[in-house]
């Protein structure tokens, strides 16, 4: 699989995403500015890493969304390839329209670092397709936007089209909803896809839970399996 | 102006005409006035941070620099520093604490290290009183906005509750960062020809004389000081740090320093001072956010998020490139000649013309010391107070007390793992972070005893740093260095100024004997109101290395059926205690005397029991004494313990007294035998097991673990 990560000003989780990916499947990994108009390589899989793109200023993920690099990720979605948006990179995409709704400030009106489940929902698309559905998976949030919202009539598409990917969950009983959504995200929706199945976006870190030494789990290790798999025989650079 | 405005004494302004044979203009005046401040100068302490030990095996740099920097292997230096930002956050909590962050992120850039671990030690007043919620609300908040924002997780921390700080908390910022060490920046390296650039922001009025304001005591008028607190823009940092990273990757600084206290005018003056050199600045140059500022208002102001680079001309081409890659401003402002005078041109006038030296070689002030006229009161403790009635209320009351239970509330608003390097995060005694692309890690301790130093200010500093040494140990690394803080109050009040000393001889004691270096540090004073003084607070951080970071330590690991052993003494000191502050109301009494030999034989065991496995979790005995340490690692462990141990003189004494090298270790059956032998020739006995769900001291108490949870999750 290759790969690219777009790095924004501000963007400080881009590193750590490279280092997940490079790491688990022994792969270079691509990074392009975001002033860049196309990528130098031809990836798979372009990754909106995240950060504080632009500070967060004005909204967060606002500017970035307007970055040149933007009409390019935006092509390579178009082209059915691989888009995966963690966290700010998740908010970028809902900015630029890629995915639908919005990302809120927390309930609490507080940034949260902490580990946190989430629940596999769906495993028809280009990421999740090597874990199994129902599956609950810890990767760490760190954000202060993270209530997914969409209009009531919007969710309720969003949900019957099956683009709810992650759900926050109960680590012990299985169970997934709002009320286990550290941040008070609708339907407890951690993570959404788009209606093809390849863009991805979702708020919780799957590259914080991969280095076994750390203090994160390694949930985020099937994960990036998973991804690569879709690409298999592609090889690296 | 006259030089009393500027805040020079008489004696010193004398001493500035006999240096310059003349009258100082109006400009030079003001640049002496805040380069001779307190806070730029350290007049009143450097003869005291002179004691401090500085050598060590794996020292490279030692104080005098922006930060410290160890060798940690491998061609990796660790620089780091703790810098306190206690004045700002004092008037505007939520950007004086997010300013704190990034200036001493700022310090570990200049040493040409990419931070990567921020901790901080807050001090914060009476929990009950609005303006204590008030001000700790907006200075974590402050805190996690600027360092989640430019990308450098919180390992760990320290936070504190007494009323002394009702008025005038603390905020002390740590920072440290990986540096290779071909690549180590200095503000030393400067020469005649090269270019001042100045990087980043562009100057305006905010935080002008921040630097004096920080060298008085904080008064009812000091709101009125709140243009002089800075405004913090975590964005333009982060470009800051990976454009001058590019820059130094590409060798194409000379020298930097970052701009703290005073600005332009303290870096570019520093760097020619240590530098040897004599510098010629514009002030016409320097890019601004407001017009018709001043030159002194220009050369004062303390703009966030600027470096001054120093530049060898031909390679100013490649600077300015990688300054409009990332969006920076960047502006040449002065050339370093060989004069070793400092000059200030506005277009073609020479506005000022000083030795730089006599910028750079301030003044020193021994104040009178002498012992509180109470010391004999603070330091005596009647000991009928303090009886334990009932034992099992009072553990709960340590633990659920704002100095005793959980700090998640904090610690979970800031990013404690961006970077993917964190081995240990907060909520642990020790934090962990690898060392790049190896297998080493750096280990952390922050400590501060104020109640210990309060009624023996060299015996609590002692124990401060002895405490800070145990965690690291028990966590199997070796001690590389320490950097400090010095938070006090007035020093022109003999009595503070004795406990500062003595504060200063305790540290400097408990460095030497038990070998830990002293590679930077900061000095706070004045933190105090109309309504009193601190007490005296020096923090402590210090760092270790784990060749291995399979041999780290950690707590909160215990598993049912290890046998649950503590080493060292049974029983500290009640004096000072929390458990003796929180029945008394204030501290009284005094702690252990540091027993150098003792520290030493549970050095060399606590290491080699991490670096053999010998046991799966481990705990300093620290506040809250004994039965506190075992209920926080029942409580971490999520597991009850059941211990078997009789007091020798009274419960409390063996459940909450403090002090000394103890600790509680939890060993799996199998490893008893290993264990034991490691610590012979040491105190050590094996006080119960690990198992089931309550806590249980036998013949005093029995507390379901569900118990011990709420106490320090909920606090009640």
């Amino acid at each position: 699989m290759r790969t690219a990560v777009v790095v924004f000003p501000g963007s400080n989780c881009d590193r750590d995403v490279r280092r997940a990916i490079s790491e688990t499947l022994k792969t270079a990994v691509e990074m392009t500015w975001h002033s860049e108009a196309s990528f130098a390589t031809d990836p798979d899989l372009v990754v909106l890493p995240g950060g504080f793109s632009y500070g967060d200023y004005l909204r967060s993920g606002a500017m970035a969304a307007c970055s040149p690099i933007m009409g390019e990720v935006r092509r390579h979605a178009d082209r059915g390839g691989a888009v995966l948006g963690i966290c700010n990179g998740f908010q970028v995409l809902t900015e630029a329209g890629m995915l639908p709704g919005a990302l809120l400030p927390n309930i609490s009106l507080s940034f949260i670092c902490r580990e946190c489940y989430v629940r596999v929902e769906r495993t028809d698309n280009m990421f999740t397709s090597g874990l199994k559905t129902k599956e609950i998976v810890q990767f760490p949030i760190a954000h202060h936007e993270g209530l997914y919202f969409l209009p009531p009539k919007e969710l309720s598409e969003l949900e019957e089209a099956g683009q709810v990917v992650f759900r926050y969950a109960d680590p012990k009983s299985g169970e997934a909803g709002e009320q286990y959504a550290p941040n008070g995200a609708l339907n407890g929706i951690a993570g959404i896809c788009s209606k093809r199945g390849n863009v991805l976006g979702l708020m919780p870190h799957p590259e914080r839970a991969t280095i076994a030494h750390l203090n994160g789990g390694t949930d985020g290790v099937a994960f990036w399996h998973s991804i690569a798999k879709v690409f298999a025989g592609r090889g690296a650079f | 102006m006259d030089f009393k405005e500027a805040g020079l004494t008489e004696a010193e302004y004398a001493r500035v005409k006999e240096l310059l044979n003349r009258e100082p203009n109006e400009l030079e005046l003001r640049l002496i006035g805040v380069m001779w401040s307190e806070h730029c100068s350290y007049k009143s302490t450097k003869q005291l941070l002179r004691t401090f030990p500085s050598k060590g095996r794996y020292v490279l740099q030692g104080q005098g620099e922006n930060a410290g920097v160890v060798d940690v292997g491998e061609g990796w230096g660790f620089a780091f520093k703790v810098e306190s930002h206690n004045h700002p956050s004092a008037v505007a909590p939520f950007q004086g604490a997010a300013t704190g962050v990034g200036g001493i992120i700022r310090d570990i850039l200049a040493m040409g290290a990419r931070p990567c671990a921020s901790m901080d030690g807050l001090f914060f007043g009476d929990t009950k009183l609005a303006r204590t919620q008030h001000l700790a609300k907006g200075i974590v908040e402050g805190i996690g906005s600027y360092g989640n924002a430019v990308g450098v997780p919180v390992v760990g921390g320290k936070t504190f509750y007494s009323a002394c700080y009702n008025e005038n908390p603390l905020v002390n910022a740590f920072n440290a960062g990986f540096v290779r060490l071909d690549k180590m920046a200095s503000s030393q390296t400067a020469k005649a020809g090269d270019l001042a650039v100045l990087l980043g922001s562009k100057t305006g009025r905010d935080g002008i004389a921040g630097a004096s304001f920080a060298s008085r005591e904080l008064g009812e008028d000091s709101n009125a000081s709140r243009p002089q607190v800075q405004i913090g823009d975590p964005f333009e940092e982060k470009l800051l740090i990976e454009c001058c990273l590019d820059l130094l990757d590409s060798d194409l600084i000379a020298s930097m320093q970052d701009m703290g206290a005073a600005g332009i005018l303290s870096s570019s003056s520093e760097i020619a001072y240590k530098s040897g050199c004599g510098i010629d600045v514009m002030v016409h140059k320097i890019p601004l956010r407001e017009q018709d500022m001043l030159p002194w208002e220009i050369f004062l102001s303390e703009s966030q998020e600027r470096m001054l680079l120093i530049v060898e001309s031909e390679k100013l081409d490649a600077v300015f490139a990688a300054a409009r890659h990332y969006e920076l401003d960047c502006a040449v402002v002065g050339t370093v000649t060989d004069s070793r005078r400092y000059r200030v041109y506005d277009g073609n006038n020479l506005i000022a013309d000083l030795p730089v030296s006599i910028l750079g070689d301030t003044p020193e002030i021994s104040w009178p010391a002498s012992a509180p006229s109470d010391a004999g009161e603070r330091a005596s403790l009647d000991i009928s107070f303090s009886a334990s009635e009932d034992a099992a209320s009072d553990l709960i009351s340590l633990i659920a007390c704002d100095n005793g239970r959980s700090k998640h509330g904090i610690w979970e608003q800031y990013d404690s793992m961006v970077q993917l390097h964190t081995i240990a995060g907060p909520g642990r005694p020790a934090a962990a972070i690898e060392v790049p692309q190896t297998k080493r890690a750096c280990v952390l301790s922050m400590e501060a005893e104020p109640y210990k130093c309060r009624t023996d200010p060299f015996a609590g500093a002692a124990e401060t740093m002895a405490m800070s040494l145990r965690v690291i140990w028990l966590a199997g690394a070796d001690a590389l260095g320490m950097t400090n803080c010095l938070n006090f109050a007035s020093p022109e009040s003999p009595e503070v100024f004795y406990e500062l000393t003595q504060c200063v001889k305790g540290l400097a004691f408990a460095c030497e004997e038990l070998g830990c270096p002293v590679v930077s540090g900061n000095v706070s004073l004045y933190n105090e109101t109309t309504s009193g003084r601190i007490f005296p607070t020096p923090l402590v951080v210090t760092a270790g290395l784990i060749e291995d970071r399979d041999h780290f330590l950690s707590c909160g690991r215990s598993k049912a059926g290890c046998a649950v052993y503590l080493t060292g003494a049974t029983e500290g000191s009640l004096g000072a205690s929390r458990y003796q502050a929180m029945k008394c109301a204030k501290p009284l009494g005094l702690t252990v005397a540091l027993d150098c030999e003792a520290e030493r034989a549970f050095r060399d065991r606590a290491i080699k029991t991490a670096r053999a496995r010998a046991a799966i979790s481990g705990r300093v005995v620290s506040g809250g004494g004994l039965a506190v340490a075992l209920a926080a690692e029942a409580i971490s462990s999520d597991i009850g313990m059941k211990i078997d141990l009789k007091p020798k003189t009274s419960a409390e004494a063996l459940l909450f007294s403090e002090g000394g090298a103890r600790a509680i270790y939890s060993v799996p059956p199998d490893k008893t035998k290993d264990f034991e032998d490691i610590w012979d020739g040491f105190p050590h006995m094996r006080i119960g097991t690990a198992g089931n769900a309550a806590f249980v001291w036998d013949g005093l108490f029995e507390l379901p673990l569900e118990r011990l949870k709420s106490a320090f999750i909920e606090g009640r």
